[in-house]
């Protein structure tokens, strides 16, 4: 018993990372109904900023603002330079679009700060968290940003004119367009809050495993699998998904036998796969309901 | 007598390469309500769709004494135009509140939004009693009724109607229409009104284009309209 508790702690505290990354597939998901595969790399790119920052003496916080802003900027950047153009090309276009900037943000950041690995430091401490070896005051820290941020995103979304707006446009962007949402910029907004999120995500997750281009390389494909778990269409599900699927991978690890570490990520694959057959829409995904 | 609101002059319309407006003109009058008939696929939803910049365009549309042709969707929104969709464009994963509240997205002004929720809601009671029912679950009817009521939240000046009885019961379009009737009448709100049910159309306009293949064929008052037997048997069917 004492095991699978202890199991399921650690589950949770790598969990953590992939809701942060969850979350911020699922942002950029509602804004352009596309999954970004260059989302990780856009949130290494971040990382790398900050570690730049860091590195020519700023404090720890300022450089945690400074970094989420630069990414939003960079991602709006994105989205009015290479997307807007796109905007009536087929479905192909976005996904050869997404690889390229997949390639481009890898190979740049290591022509820019080279493939070896850096530290990359972290505000809580790395103290273990009530004596215990599982679960050290980063991870709880981790946990606790993911959270805020999911509630940050609630009140967004739910309370506020432009958050009711992006959904608008997200739902029906046509509609939108008729009541006067300015649909562009929404989805501008999408992916400047996806690339924010993910620099969020990037500074918990490098303390973790360390800072090099190929870092979210795994990191992105849990990401997916705890937002197909959890479901595309909901924030709250995403990070669900993505404790759900630390703890999963964690309990199959330890207690099927032959599963062991080496086939950790093969949990990950077959968890989409499971979900997408079994309950497309996933746990907290809206099913949608209509009457014509 | 009354001031023109929109003109278009010359007004065609393209999907892609086929053009399917070819040349209209016409006035819609301040305060009235302009009905369009014509069979399916006369070109009466182009009309509307190229009246709120959704597909291409050539010609000349003015609207409140500016020339509009080109502006985006989002813009002529901005101006004025409240568009109610063919389909009707409910946002139906969102709250009838929620819908209400996109309607008010181009204004500002908390308590002046409160208040046309409210006023919304007189019109349509039955809209707040599910106020915060998911959209989609609605029938088609009080759909419809969310549709308008979100385009009278944008105190528009002018109202496109997509056909408002497109698909409902007989007893539910009288409703619909008593409710545009007293719109009219209370709200002054200018209306464009396309319509394959000609005699509901023809009941409430007061100036009604008979529209075939992208081309307006006849216009007239629409007391005359509907009196005169040969274009009802013609160009009505009824």
């Amino acid at each position: 018993m004492e095991l699978v508790l202890s199991q399921v702690i650690a589950g949770l505290s790598t969990g953590g990372i992939y809701a942060c990354m969850a979350l911020a597939i699922v942002m950029i998901y509602q804004a352009i109904d596309h999954l970004n595969f260059a989302q990780g790399e856009m949130a290494m790119f971040s990382t790398f900023i900050a570690w730049q920052l860091l590195h020519w003496g700023m404090p720890y916080w300022l450089t945690f603002v400074l970094t989420i802003a630069i990414s939003f900027a960079g991602g709006v950047a994105i989205e009015r330079v290479v997307f807007k153009p796109l905007k009536n090309a087929p479905v192909l276009s976005h996904i050869v679009v997404f690889i390229a900037l997949f390639a481009i943000l890898n190979s740049g950041a290591g022509f820019i700060w080279d493939y070896q690995i850096k530290n990359f430091p972290t505000p809580f401490g790395t103290t273990p968290l009530f004596g215990s070896t599982l679960i050290s005051s980063h991870d709880a820290g981790m946990m606790s940003v993911t959270v805020i941020l999911l509630l940050l995103l609630f009140v967004f979304f739910r309370y506020t004119r432009v958050g009711l707006a992006m959904r608008a446009t997200a739902a029906n962007p046509e509609s939108a367009r008729l009541v006067g949402v300015r649909v562009g910029w929404m989805i501008a907004l999408g992916w400047g809050m996806a690339a924010a999120i993910g620099a969020v995500a990037g500074m918990m997750i490098a303390p973790v495993v360390f800072l090099e281009p190929n870092m979210m390389l795994s990191i992105l494909l849990y990401g997916f699998a705890g937002a197909v778990v959890g479901g595309l269409t909901s924030p709250f599900g995403a990070v669900v998904g993505g404790f759900s699927v630390g703890v999963i991978e964690n309990l199959a690890g330890t207690f099927i036998p032959y599963v062991g570490r080496e086939l950790k990520l093969t949990i990950a694959l077959a968890l989409i796969v499971t979900v997408l057959t079994v309950r497309p829409s996933g746990l907290f995904g809206r099913v949608i309901v209509t009457r014509v | 007598m009354s001031r023109i609101l929109l003109s278009a002059r010359q007004l065609c319309a393209f999907y892609g390469a086929t053009r399917v407006l070819h040349g209209l003109d016409f006035d819609i009058v301040e305060g009235g309500v302009t009905a369009f008939l014509g069979a399916n696929g006369a070109g009466k939803t182009s009309t509307l769709r190229a009246l709120s910049g959704m597909i291409e365009t050539t010609g000349e549309i003015s609207f409140g004494g500016q020339a509009v042709a080109g502006r985006s969707t989002e813009d002529l929104a901005r101006l004025g135009i409240a568009h109610v969709p063919e389909g009707r464009g409910t946002f139906s994963r969102m709250t009838i509140e929620e819908n209400l509240q996109l309607g008010a997205m181009a204004r500002n002004g908390r308590a002046g939004i409160a208040a046309d929720i409210d006023r919304v809601y007189s019109y349509f009671p039955r809209l707040r009693e599910r106020a915060r029912q998911q959209a989609g679950t609605m029938s088609g009817g009080e759909q419809q009724m969310l549709a308008i009521g979100r385009a009278l939240m944008m105190r528009p000046k002018l109202m496109l109607l997509d056909e408002p009885s497109f698909g409902l019961a007989p007893l539910l379009v009288d409703e619909v229409y008593a409710i545009l009737r007293k719109l009219k009448e209370d709200e002054g709100v200018s209306m464009l009104l396309v319509e394959q049910n000609a005699a509901a159309a023809l009941a409430l306009a007061d100036q009604a284009y008979l529209i075939e293949t992208g081309e307006i064929v006849m216009s007239g008052r629409a007391q005359d309209i509907g009196r005169d037997e040969n274009i009802r048997r013609a160009y009505l069917g009824y």
